[in-house]
């Protein structure tokens, strides 16, 4: 269907004068209705120009990305009772920006902090109080209903968050995750940060997912100062995507295992994940690829000696993943537990609005690198790997087929590399009154940054989505009726991102 | 079935590396322990002072602040290595605050290990891991610890469930406003005496998000830290090194 809005690639430049601005009626019928048939959410978001708030959306259809700019009331009727996918971010605008969704299910602070603009609470929230949980939980009533309450401290060496568990017995009926409990405020300490922090920043907004972050970033800022990266960077950029791919899926695969208690692919796959991390350490010496990525290109080239090292290893690598792989996925004690456990349908997926390998495991044919390829990504072709019965068995086998494939494409860039990179320490200015989203997809799914600057280009807005902010709520469906120790499983099947969401 | 976990044994083989008893050496582009000339022209230190995102340099007394220092390598690139060279030395725990600030020589961790902590936890060490708001870089490389290569519950340390089980705490992260309370409740449940540990830049001094109001700029100002683990992260053996000199 056609639509009123801004039609825009990955990483384009726009001047904000460009942007179509609409009345906010037009503009939340034309988002509502394009978000009710096949158009996703990438950013729904406020910010402040000039003292006027406005909203921005950027969704996406197939291989292309629209954006759009209203005015702002101060409360509206909530998109969210009309269109699921809206939930999380029109809570988000509430509690940066104190709009308030008319009737939204369930208007809850997101992250815990006061507003930006110093106006009152929406949620009447006390904030001098440290505690975020100081709120009500969504619960169930019965005789036979009890609650679980977990977090935010977990067992393991793992981020904070907090689960409540509504059970009838050992069955869960309604499980919500609140977080927040890891937010540092990035987003507003970026516009008071001086530029040379930036890229630090970026890259500790979270480690698993680092080398994502500042490559979103890096081309973010390449597309507003006008910079140009060869290609030889854009490789070792997509490199070190994959390999920060890689090493999660494989350590996520060992996690599962280990959660049903069947020992040696955990060990193996827990073993072989630092082989990738190792990689990276090699490369740039930060085992998660801190230091690698900066506008402009890439800090350190790969070495001929290093490029057959890789490649050999890679091999070798390949081969032991593939073994343990097979014994994983034959053992009947592990399809019992993993199969047809945390079921997320076809239809809630799309519903939801999830992305990544949750996605693709409930049959939703979306990966950003095949979509909406920026990078080497135009140059790879790539296919989108999916599964159709969105239990723990999919999600297990997608970032398992997803870990394959990309261990051919570290292969084949490697084998491609000249070894001609150039780089220089470089400062950057921005073009004023600009736009630009970058999207990549990171290993947990759809990762995506946004710039708007200011008529002097300062950053006046810089947005981050993490794939986990569509996905956490794949997690609380996923868990519905199951039983409750079951919920290791599937929360590793998933295994999603706290700081990432909490920002 | 069982054919294949044989088969699988046997390709994986024994993995535990021989540390401490054998030396490892880490690849040449990791940044340890930074080798300082203190001669370096002073304008090439201000360069170096002036570009380091976490300004942790001071270019008049000619030194990093470990605790700051996010091991991005910047000054080394500006100044050619002509100021700041970083080493492949991993060593780079510290029990004082004030050795943070390094001008070239770090005082052996071992004589700064209290005899006490020793005798009380050198045969068994149990910790209790708290993320106050870390990117889940410093989680990953505490979790590595476990895996076979480290094998950390060799040397008699683990990482528990509960505080109440816990000798002490490793903390990571800048310390979130909304993770204070939990910080604190699950030191309070600790039992005495107990250890507290800040790893990596976040906990030791707010790294990148120091200044920032939503967090406490590190461990530092809410409980007294026993040992800090430099690093963003650290590596896993700057820690394993940290946590057998101290303690056993
Ligand atoms: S390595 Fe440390 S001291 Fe050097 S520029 Fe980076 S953060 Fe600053």
């Amino acid at each position: 269907m056609d639509n009123k809005l801004l039609k825009i690639n990955n990483g384009q430049k726009i001047k904000l004068a460009d942007i179509p601005h609409f009345s906010f009626d037009e503009f939340y019928e034309e988002i509502l209705s394009l978000a009710l048939n096949d158009y996703y959410i990438v950013h729904y978001f406020a910010y402040e120009d000039k003292g006027k708030i406005r909203l921005v959306a950027v969704l996406r259809r197939k291989n292309w990305l629209f954006v759009g700019i209203s005015d702002t009331p101060e409360k509206y009727p909530a998109l969210t009772c009309k269109c699921t996918k809206f939930h999380m971010f029109e809570r988000e605008i509430a509690e940066q920006f104190a709009i308030k969704p008319v009737g939204h299910p369930w208007l809850k602070s997101v992250r815990y902090h006061a507003n930006y603009l110093g106006k009152e609470d929406i949620f009447g929230n006390d904030y001098s109080e440290d505690i975020p949980g100081r709120y009500e939980y969504y619960s169930v009533e019965g005789e036979e209903i009890h609650e679980v309450a977990v977090g935010p401290v977990h067992a393991g060496i793992i981020e904070p968050g907090h689960f409540r568990f509504n059970c009838a017995g050992e069955k869960v009926l309604h499980l919500e995750i609140q977080l927040g409990y890891q937010h540092r405020g990035i987003e507003k300490q970026i516009l008071n940060a001086n530029k040379k922090q930036l890229p630090v920043i970026i890259e500790s907004i979270a480690g698993d997912t680092a080398v994502a972050n500042s490559l979103c970033f890096s081309e973010a800022v390449e597309a507003l100062a006008n910079i140009q990266v060869g290609m030889e960077a854009k490789k070792i950029r997509g490199l070190a995507l994959e390999l920060e791919r890689i090493a999660n899926h494989i350590g996520d695969l060992g996690a599962l295992s280990g959660d049903i208690a069947f020992l040696p692919p955990a060990s193996y796959y827990g073993r072989i994940r630092g082989e990738f991390l190792n990689m990276l350490l090699a490369i740039c010496g930060n085992r998660f690829g801190k230091g690698l990525i900066r506008p402009g290109g890439i800090r350190f080239s790969i070495t001929d000696k290093q490029k057959e090292e890789f490649v050999n290893r890679i091999k070798k690598l390949k081969s032991e993943i593939v073994h343990i792989g097979d014994m994983l996925f034959n053992q009947a004690g592990v399809l019992g537990r993993f199969e047809s456990t945390g079921i997320v349908g076809t239809e809630i997926a799309q519903q939801l609005g999830l992305v990544g390998p949750a996605a693709r495991a409930s049959g939703i044919l979306y990966d950003a690198r095949y979509d909406l390829p920026a990078g080497v990504y135009q140059e790879i072709p790539l296919k989108v790997v999916t599964e159709h019965t969105g239990d723990v068995m999919a999600r297990a086998l997608v970032r398992y087929n997803e870990a394959l494939q990309s261990l051919d494409i570290v292969e084949t860039l490697l084998t491609e590399l000249e070894n001609n990179n150039s780089y220089k320490h470089t400062e950057f200015e921005l073009e004023p009154d600009n736009f630009v989203v970058t999207v990549h997809e990171g290993w947990r799914g759809e990762l995506s940054h946004c710039i708007i600057t200011d008529s002097k280009g300062d950053i006046l807005r810089y947005k981050i989505k993490d794939p986990s902010f569509h996905n956490w709520m794949g997690l609380a469906i996923a868990m519905r009726n199951e039983d409750i120790s079951d919920f290791p499983l599937c929360n590793k099947s998933f295994n999603l991102s706290y700081c990432g969401f909490d920002l | 079935m069982l054919f294949s976990i044989i088969k699988n044994r046997i390709e994986q083989g024994y993995r535990t590396s021989k540390y401490p008893n054998e030396e490892i050496k880490l690849p040449e582009r990791f940044k340890g322990k930074p080798e300082i000339n203190s001669n370096c022209e002073q304008k090439i230190a201000e360069l170096c002072a002036s570009n380091c995102p976490q300004d942790a340099i001071d270019p008049k007394e000619k030194t990093i602040h470990l605790g700051k220092c996010v091991f991005c390598g910047l000054c080394e690139e500006l100044s050619n290595g002509s100021f700041i060279k970083f080493s492949n030395d991993f060593e780079l725990a510290v029990t004082d605050p004030e050795q943070l600030i390094y001008d070239g020589m770090i005082e052996k961790l071992e004589i700064h290990a209290k005899k006490h902590f020793k005798k009380l936890f050198g045969r068994s060490l149990q910790l209790r891991q708290v993320s106050a708001g870390g990117c889940n870089a410093c989680e990953a490389d505490l979790n590595v610890l476990n895996t076979p290569f480290f094998d950390l519950s060799r040397f008699g340390i683990q990482f528990v469930a509960s505080p109440r089980h816990a000798d002490g705490i490793i903390v990571t992260g800048p310390v979130t406003r909304n993770m204070k309370k939990a910080l604190l409740k699950t030191y309070e449940a600790i039992p005495d005496p107990k250890i507290v540990i800040a790893s990596g830049s976040c906990a030791i001094s707010g790294g990148p998000f120091r200044g920032n109001p939503e967090q406490l700029n590190g461990v530092d100002g809410i409980l007294k830290v026993d040992l800090y683990i430099p690093g963003c992260p650290p590596h896993p053996l700057t820690t394993l090194h940290a946590l057998l000199t101290f303690f056993k």
